[in-house]
């Protein structure tokens, strides 16, 4: 019994996991042999389509990707850590009111307010812009941080900090020494939620930018202007596109669950 | 009029400090207050500017006739709009189409990522390299997901599935254009299984290990309890997974602007597609500002739900 239900977790595991598979493979491949029937399994490995993406001008999207969502998520960071201490520690008196209001936000559909985002980036001359993306995926990450880091908040000790205001350490200090370290893993899980959104975020970079500011996932759009023809192509595209954030997601799996239930699950 | 007393002076001395004390405790208490409200208003202004401002004006246009092609024509047109989008067809396909796929994708996801964490919440040996293949799928860029499926799992010629399928005698099938939908759907329950598997992977893992044994000692076999003691244990875990889940796939984008373009026809948009299609290809601002508003207040109905679910979990927490 044991032995079956081992063997069926790996079969779910390798069904899940076939399409990514296919999709490295593809990505070595000849383009003939990517859009071949019946498909091809056996080949040559061959780097010609990661060698076509490094001299293209891929480069300058990814690193739009790269700096839309370092400087968003440090932002986020920036905003999020003392809102979560008025939240949590040092709580305000609508402290409930405050965590409903941030919460609400993400549960409005963006395509509700991009028009007027556009309409609004077009007369202050922002549109095609990385900046633009910058506010834009702070604020749409920046209720998921706070939510998070509340939760890490309210698991450091009530005694450290007793301790640490009987020290008569300014508030700042006790921050910085005290309360910081301690939540330094809670700050890593956020960071990666952020990252793992802006990173792969498609709808606002969609509608909101053309040439200059275009990140990954535009580009990879735009190489599947001929559908087929240059699958091997556009597979070697994803499976970059999606390295960072798979190998970020695969080292913190336990962090994963917690920033995608907003805290509540640990 | 009587001079006053050294009493009486002492008296209101006293009572001016009191006042005064009493002044100076309600501005240390202000002071107080704002020195708690500080480091959380950056973030509430950069929140309320980004979201609230362009929603109001979403409401302002879905009352206004205005359309990018007709720049003379905007007027005030009160509920026009939304009088409109009630007998759009197309519309009620749209929200017709977000029900399904958001009910279809997050319940297709939430049996099988069940199923899932039940195999995985036992040892045995490569238990973290299964896990980590599992994951995956959610991990892939959503665009990058979505052109997988649509070119190199579902296309008639050369895709994967009709390979499969062939093996087993089936012709090939057009899935994109003859189950669009359905498709759709394919492609978002992979993404979306292994959210629900983890969320629910955590809920098994934080049962108690005596209750268990307890029930295994009280001769209950696996069936019993699974549905006597893990499923009760699991209710909240699912809930939430089902609800979070509905908030992110009720809005998405990615995949049917890149499998079907919301196609064939608008057989297969949802609500953001087609809001997005009356937006930036219609440049129907006034119609699709008043069908945003639509969505928002229909999404507000399980939002609710969720976050209701969500401060329960909290506040249990806060008690325990």
């Amino acid at each position: 019994m044991s032995k079956i239900l081992t063997t069926l977790a790996w079969f779910a595991a390798f069904i899940f996991f076939a399409p990514v598979l296919w999709m490295v493979m593809t990505s070595f491949k000849q383009e003939a042999e990517a859009a071949s029937s019946p498909p091809t399994f056996f080949f040559e490995p061959t780097l010609d389509q990661y060698r076509a993406i490094f001299s293209s001008e891929a480069g300058s999207h990814f690193l739009n990707s790269f700096i839309a969502t370092t400087v968003s998520t440090l932002l986020v960071l920036v905003l999020a850590i003392p809102a979560a201490y008025a939240l949590s520690i040092r709580p305000v008196k609508r402290t409930q009111d405050a965590l409903f209001f941030f919460i609400s936000t993400k549960m409005l559909p963006i395509v509700a307010v991009i028009m007027p985002i556009y309409v609004i980036a077009g007369n202050i001359r922002m549109l095609d812009n990385l900046a633009l993306l910058i506010i834009l995926y702070t604020a749409m990450n920046l209720p998921i941080a706070i939510w998070m880091m509340r939760s890490f908040f309210l698991e450091v000790p009530g005694e450290v900090l007793e301790a640490a205001s009987v020290d008569g350490a300014p508030l700042l200090m006790t921050m910085r020494r005290v309360l910081i370290p301690m939540v330094a893993p809670g700050i890593a899980a956020t960071a990666l939620i952020c990252v793992i959104f802006a990173w792969n975020e498609f709808f606002f970079a969609l509608n909101l930018t053309a040439a200059e500011a275009a990140t990954v996932p535009i580009y990879l759009m735009s190489t599947m202007t001929s559908e087929g023809l240059f699958l091997a192509q556009l597979s070697a595209a994803s499976v970059l596109a999606s390295l960072p954030v798979v190998i970020a997601g695969w080292i913190a799996q336990k962090q994963l669950v917690r920033g995608l239930s907003m805290g509540a699950v640990k | 009029m009587t001079t006053p007393t050294v009493q009486d002076r002492a008296e209101t001395s006293r009572r001016e400090s009191r006042t005064a004390a009493a002044a100076a405790a309600k501005r240390r208490e202000r002071a107080e207050g704002w020195s708690r409200r500080a480091p959380l208003l950056p973030a509430l202004l950069f929140v309320i500017v980004c979201t609230q401002i362009p929603f109001l004006l979403t409401i302002w246009y879905s009352l206004r006739s205005r359309n990018l092609l007709r720049p003379e024509g905007e007027e005030f047109v009160g509920l026009q709009n939304f009088a409109d989008i009630f007998v759009d067809s197309t519309f009620r396909t749209a929200a017709l189409n977000s029900i399904i796929i958001t009910l279809g994708c997050v319940f297709a996801a939430l049996i099988l990522g069940l199923i899932l964490a039940l195999l995985l919440d036992r040892k045995f040996p490569g238990r973290g390299v299964a896990r980590t293949l599992l994951i995956t799928p959610f991990l892939i860029m959503p665009v990058a997901g979505a052109m997988l499926w649509s070119i190199s799992m579902f296309n008639p010629t050369y895709g994967l599935v009709n390979w499969l399928i062939g093996l087993v005698g089936f012709d090939p099938v057009d899935w994109t254009s003859q189950y669009p939908v359905l498709s759709i759907i394919v492609a978002l329950v992979w993404q979306w299984t292994p959210f629900m598997m983890l969320l629910l992977l955590a809920g098994l893992q934080s049962q108690q290990k005596d209750v268990l044994e307890a029930a295994q000692m009280d001769g209950a076999g696996w069936w019993k309890t699974f549905r006597y003691v893990t499923l009760p244990h699991m209710r909240f875990y699912m809930e939430l997974a089902v609800l979070l889940g509905a908030i992110y796939v009720v809005n998405t984008f990615d995949h049917i602007y890149l499998m079907t373009a919301g196609g064939p026809g608008t057989e297969s948009a949802n609500l953001p597609y087609y809001i997005y299609q009356r937006a930036f290809l219609g440049f129907d601002i006034g119609q699709s500002a008043a069908m945003g508003v639509v969505t928002v207040v229909a999404t507000i109905a399980i939002s609710l739900l969720a976050l209701r679910l969500i401060f329960r979990s909290i506040n249990e927490k806060v008690q325990s």
